[in-house]
């Protein structure tokens, strides 16, 4: 019996297609039972409510336990004991080390070489590359980079998926980016007005709508120097647990230059790499980082993509994430990560009520 | 949180599983139960229609807002019960009778002409005149031999949905 209404009721984790699902043609005359059948929109709001693909975006993963052994588990207490009573001290003393050689040597640069432009930015460069590094040390970051390096040339923006603040940590140590991020609280919030703001990062508010059109208006600025270090954007907005990808913002794609996507993993096998802002501080994260055995992760530079003739920023951006997705290995969700902080519009459930309209109209048609 | 799932004992799983006439698993309720905790954020021991909201899956569904007049403030028993309709193992009637509470929001145990209507209004939003919902509702009551003047009772919604299979599965996934 042809359904009013068809669409995938099972829990479908892949819904690539959602946003362009159409309901299979359903034919013959319309009758009551047809109208009054709202199971497959039940079972999917059903569906909804036992398991969903946004969620699951921001889950994160506790590492599998395999310690409940009586030969394993004194092995699993002599490896806490290790990273706690061992590594993590001297893991902070090298954290330590770091900054007390990067700051004094910051400021100086920073304040004595105010007539040397071109020398001091350089300096500058190397310094914040230096303490990049040894943040990735104090968590034994073993990073495998594949691809050519970036270079500073204008008209480019690079892109990456998000999984926590360290992917920009990541990236800093290889290349002194500029950076889009939203602006935090705290020490990092500190860092972010001093140290960062030298290299020509920008912050912005997440619900200040007016910070967007500041925001747009310097990266187009940005791009345009020649002297600027390369812009980088996380376009998902928000961090995702890195098995998912949710919808990159178009702004990066409209700045009508090349775009060069960089694809991050991080291997679970020691830690879970993804920072969920709203459960933990940005410091109980790279706490339990530096008390991880080691944060295991591949980046990839990819192929840089302009926009094709003909085609929208929207569907250039789809067509970035198409290719960080296959590379990092990622699924992408049709969801828009924001929505973790407001409340989802009502335009999806439009699409799905006008496919239901002119189904009843097309059948009502045919009697 | 994550831990929550433990605090289910065999006593309270066998509890809940009466509770939805063993139409979920002992797993399934399990995961049900790791899935209530994940969605009632600060543990209160039951899903707001806030919460319910924040999920966009569910959020974007065009009868979202008549589903959480069922569904809000549920404890877990209850939640489980409600989603017993949609397991594999419910018979039709109970499926049918699901179908019959979403139609019948004022719960008189009668669905009226205007009830339907009011479904199909949700359904079409904007994409649909009003004139042309109270055609399509009256084009089939007779068409079915109703008229726009009866109500429909449970019986007469076994009667009409009855012989069909209904797509009401919904699969618990277990990890």
């Amino acid at each position: 019996m042809p359904g009013l209404y068809s669409s995938n009721s099972e829990v479908d984790l892949d819904r690539h297609d959602y946003l362009h699902e159409s309901s299979p043609e359903a034919h013959g005359k319309l009758l009551l039972h047809d109208l009054l059948d709202i199971s497959p929109i039940l079972s999917e709001a059903a569906g909804a409510i036992v398991d969903d693909s946004f969620t699951r975006c921001f889950k994160s993963n506790p590492p599998e336990p395999w310690n409940w052994n009586v030969y394993l588990f004194p092995l699993w207490c002599l490896g806490v004991l290790t990273r706690y009573v061992v590594l993590f001290p001297l893991r902070v003393v090298l954290l330590f080390a770091g900054w007390l050689i990067f700051l004094p040597s910051f400021s100086l640069v920073h304040f004595l070489l105010r007539k040397n432009d071109k020398l001091r930015r350089q300096l500058e460069r190397y310094l914040v590359e230096f303490i990049c590094s040894v943040f990735v040390a104090s968590w034994t970051g073993v990073v495998k980079y594949h691809g050519p390096r970036p270079s500073m040339r204008p008209k480019q923006v690079f892109v990456a998926n998000h999984t926590s603040m360290i992917d920009f940590i990541i990236l800093e140590q290889m290349t002194a980016f500029a950076v889009i991020m939203q602006k935090h609280a705290g020490w990092v919030g500190l860092l972010q007005s001093t140290i960062l703001e030298s290299l020509g990062c920008i912050w912005f508010n997440r619900t200040e709508a007016k910070d967007r059109e500041i925001v747009v208006k310097k990266m187009k600025e940005h791009v345009e120097g020649t002297d600027n270090n390369p812009l980088l954007v996380f376009p998902e907005g928000t961090c995702v647990n890195n098995e998912y990808t949710v919808m990159f913002k178009k702004t990066p794609f409209e700045l009508d230059c090349t775009v060069c996507p960089i694809a991050i993993k991080y291997n679970k096998i020691f830690v879970d790499a993804f920072w969920n802002s709203k459960k933990q501080s940005f410091t109980n994260h790279l706490l339990r980082l530096m008390t991880s055995w080691a944060v295991v992760c591949d980046v990839w530079y990819l192929e840089p993509q302009t926009l094709k003739p003909g085609e929208t920023p929207i569907q250039f951006a789809e067509r970035v994430r198409d290719i960080i997705a296959v590379r990092a290995g990622i699924k992408k969700v049709p969801w828009n990560g924001y929505w973790k902080h407001e409340r989802p519009n009502p335009k999806h459930s439009e699409q799905k009520q006008q496919g239901f309209a002119e189904s009843v109209l097309r059948r009502l048609q045919e009697r | 949180m994550g831990n929550s799932s433990s605090m289910l004992t065999q006593y309270d799983i066998e509890e809940v599983q009466e509770h939805c006439n063993n139409l979920f698993s002992q797993q399934e309720i399990v995961s049900l139960y790791q899935r209530f905790c994940q969605l009632d954020r600060n543990g209160k021991g039951f899903i707001s229609a806030d919460e319910f909201m924040s999920v966009p899956e569910f959020a974007f569904n065009p009868l979202s807002q008549r589903l959480l007049r069922m569904v809000d403030g549920l404890n877990f028993k209850d939640f489980v019960a409600f989603l017993s309709s949609f397991s594999s193992r419910a018979s039709l009637q109970q499926k049918i009778e699901l179908m019959f509470k979403v139609y019948d929001s004022d719960c008189n145990g009668k669905v009226t002409f205007n009830d339907i209507l009011a479904v199909l209004r949700d359904l079409t939003g904007p994409f649909m005149t009003e004139e042309q919902r109270e055609q399509v509702v009256n084009h089939v009551l007779k068409e079915a031999g109703y008229t726009q003047d009866c109500s429909l009772s449970l019986d007469n919604f076994i009667k009409i949905l009855g012989k069909s299979d209904l797509k009401t599965e919904v699969e618990v996934p277990l990890d």
